[in-house]
């Protein structure tokens, strides 16, 4: 009886599983060997074809640098931003909760909100940005406009977002830091600096490996607001792998070619899986 | 402590006030542009009058109404269809020996990678010959059978002891009375996370929504505000910082008042 029930019970979950996850990415790699079907030519077996078209795509190994670049330069300074915010709130701070609620607001907020608030800051001449250059006697730029600056725009407002979300697994690892540590390092009178670097930090290295792999898969995630500040451009220079699918897909309609770039990413998202997971066996991860 | 030593909090307590203050500014700045005349939007003047003409206008140029009225069906018609299910395959997976469970546990964890947003491609194919493209169920269906939720519920239901199940099946209770009486109302803070996440997640998500729905009737709250914020609807700073504050105001004041809890139920799902 505990089979029939078992299975009875997992049934409903199990088929919306299957069919919006298992079965969706199971056809996207047999759709990645055939070509896109028209009214003249209907699709066809092509083999390996659409991936030789992709490893000939300029435009693919741009966002997929792109992507890069993002990870490279989001990651690290939203992380030691959070960790300084963690280390800042978990002391004794007047109006703590205040300061606390400040960093983690971005978090609670909708991407396509948060780039709503910061395209203003973008505008050229009345834009913020824009503004204090203008105090400076700097010239106008077009920030989202100019290939060199777009795509630091966007990772600007994503540290933005995220480190605060970063925050709280810092500050949940510090609560969990035995106080006599501080203590005994006090007596041996060690600076706050020397502490931190040889005792917290170390410490701290769990977490700090768990959020990094955690925020490199969100990194291919993070794509909405890219609808909202530079769609891409110019000329795919802030363009991400997730939004060129969706460029391709909805914009191209060319479905087959979209299906091989998604079977990239699902590849990509596989292999930060295995690296998550054997952090999680070594159990380095935060509990 | 050293005379340094004690100087050096003071220092970080101004730095860590400073860098609050950068972070809530594009929101203050948004606060500022919606409640004062266009006019205003680029120059700060204390003495400038406050006016809400931002907020009505926002709100005859953009269906928020609608909008708003979409969002609230699809969060709670996906929140309410997800506790079901993913009550009934945490119990499965937590107190039923079934063969095939771990297997089937694993393939469930799958979907934490893959979250549906990754699939548009495919999804949207299915959602097509499903005949649900442009539909409010159309936007909900791929998150429903929630992977982070089964996981979550399995984790609480194991905790709760074999004991008070027996005491139950005593009673006469039978298997689902049982998943009813004692291990839903032992997991409510469980519940609590979960909704609080699924909700902000739900409100908040957009790249799926953008590309299943067509038209009004069916747009949430972040699609519409999308199409009003672009560049190209040339309306003006104040008036979108109006729309984008309207969209965003039933999670804001809710964060507000439950800051505690949604910082444990956000800590919660990024750990899993």
């Amino acid at each position: 009886m505990k089979h029939v029930y078992g299975w009875l019970l997992l049934t409903p979950a199990a088929i919306l599983l299957v069919g919006f996850t298992h079965y969706p990415a199971a056809a996207t790699l047999f759709d990645s060997l055939f070509s896109t079907g028209t009214v003249v030519r209907p699709s066809r077996f092509v083999g390996l074809g659409n991936y030789a078209a992709l490893a000939d795509d300029p435009i693919f190994w741009q966002v997929l640098g792109n992507n890069f670049w993002f990870a490279l330069g989001t990651i690290p300074t939203s992380i030691a931003l959070a960790l300084l915010m963690a280390i800042w709130v978990n002391d004794r701070l007047p109006a703590r909760a205040l300061v606390r609620m400040a960093y983690f607001t971005p978090t609670v907020l909708p991407m396509i909100a948060v780039a709503n608030l910061w395209l203003f800051f973008y505008t050229p001449q009345i834009g913020l940005l824009d503004q204090i250059g203008a105090f400076f006697a700097a010239p106008s730029h077009n920030w989202l406009g100019d290939p060199n600056t777009a795509l630091a725009c966007t990772m600007a407002m994503v540290i933005w977002k995220e480190a605060g979300f970063f925050m709280i697994f810092y500050l949940a690892a510090l609560q969990s830091l035995a106080p006599e540590l501080e203590e005994a390092a006090k007596m041996e009178g060690a600076s706050r600096w020397y502490f931190f670097r040889r005792v917290t930090f170390p410490l701290l290295m769990p977490t700090t490996l768990f959020v990094m792999v955690n925020a490199t898969i969100n990194s291919f995630k993070l794509v909405d607001h890219l609808f909202i500040l530079t769609k891409g451009g110019p000329d795919n220079a802030s363009s991400l792998l997730l939004y060129y699918i969706y460029q391709v897909a909805f914009s191209f309609f060319d479905t087959a070619y979209a299906s091989t770039l998604t079977v990239v990413l699902l590849v990509l998202l596989a292999g930060l899986a295995v690296v998550q997971f054997q952090l999680v066996e070594r159990r380095v991860h935060y509990r | 402590m050293s005379a340094a030593g004690r100087r050096a909090p003071l220092l970080e307590t101004a730095a860590a006030w400073l860098l609050a203050l950068l972070w809530l500014s594009p929101l203050l700045y948004a606060f500022w542009a919606a409640f004062h005349p266009a006019e205003f939007a680029t120059r700060f003047d204390l003495l400038a009058p406050l006016s809400v003409e931002n907020f009505a206008k926002a709100w005859t140029y953009a269906p928020f109404a609608r909008h708003l009225l979409n969002t609230v069906i699809l969060v709670t018609m996906i929140l309410s269809v997800q506790l079901v299910l993913c009550t009934l395959a945490g119990y499965a997976f937590a107190r039923f020996d079934f063969a095939g469970r771990d297997i089937a546990f694993g393939f469930v964890l799958v979907q934490l990678l893959i979250m549906p947003e990754v699939l548009i491609v495919e999804n949207y194919r299915i959602m097509s010959r499903l005949g649900l493209v442009d539909t409010i169920l159309g936007i909900g269906l791929p998150y429903m059978a929630s992977a982070f939720g089964i996981f979550l519920l399995r984790q609480t239901f194991k905790t709760v002891p074999r004991e008070l199940e027996d005491a139950a099946r005593v009673e006469g209770c039978s298997f689902l009375g049982v998943l009813w009486r004692v291990y839903v109302p032992l997991a409510r803070p469980t519940y609590l996370a979960y909704g609080l996440v699924s909700v902000s997640y739900h409100w908040n998500n957009f790249l799926w929504p953008l590309i299943i729905t067509n038209t009004v009737n069916t747009r949430p709250l972040t699609v519409g505000l999308a199409i009003f914020g672009a560049p190209e609807s040339g309306v003006d700073w104040g008036v979108i910082s109006a729309g984008t504050i309207m969209a965003v105001a039933p999670l804001l004041v809710a964060f507000l008042l439950f800051q505690r809890q949604f910082m444990q139920s956000f800590m919660q799902a990024g750990i899993k």
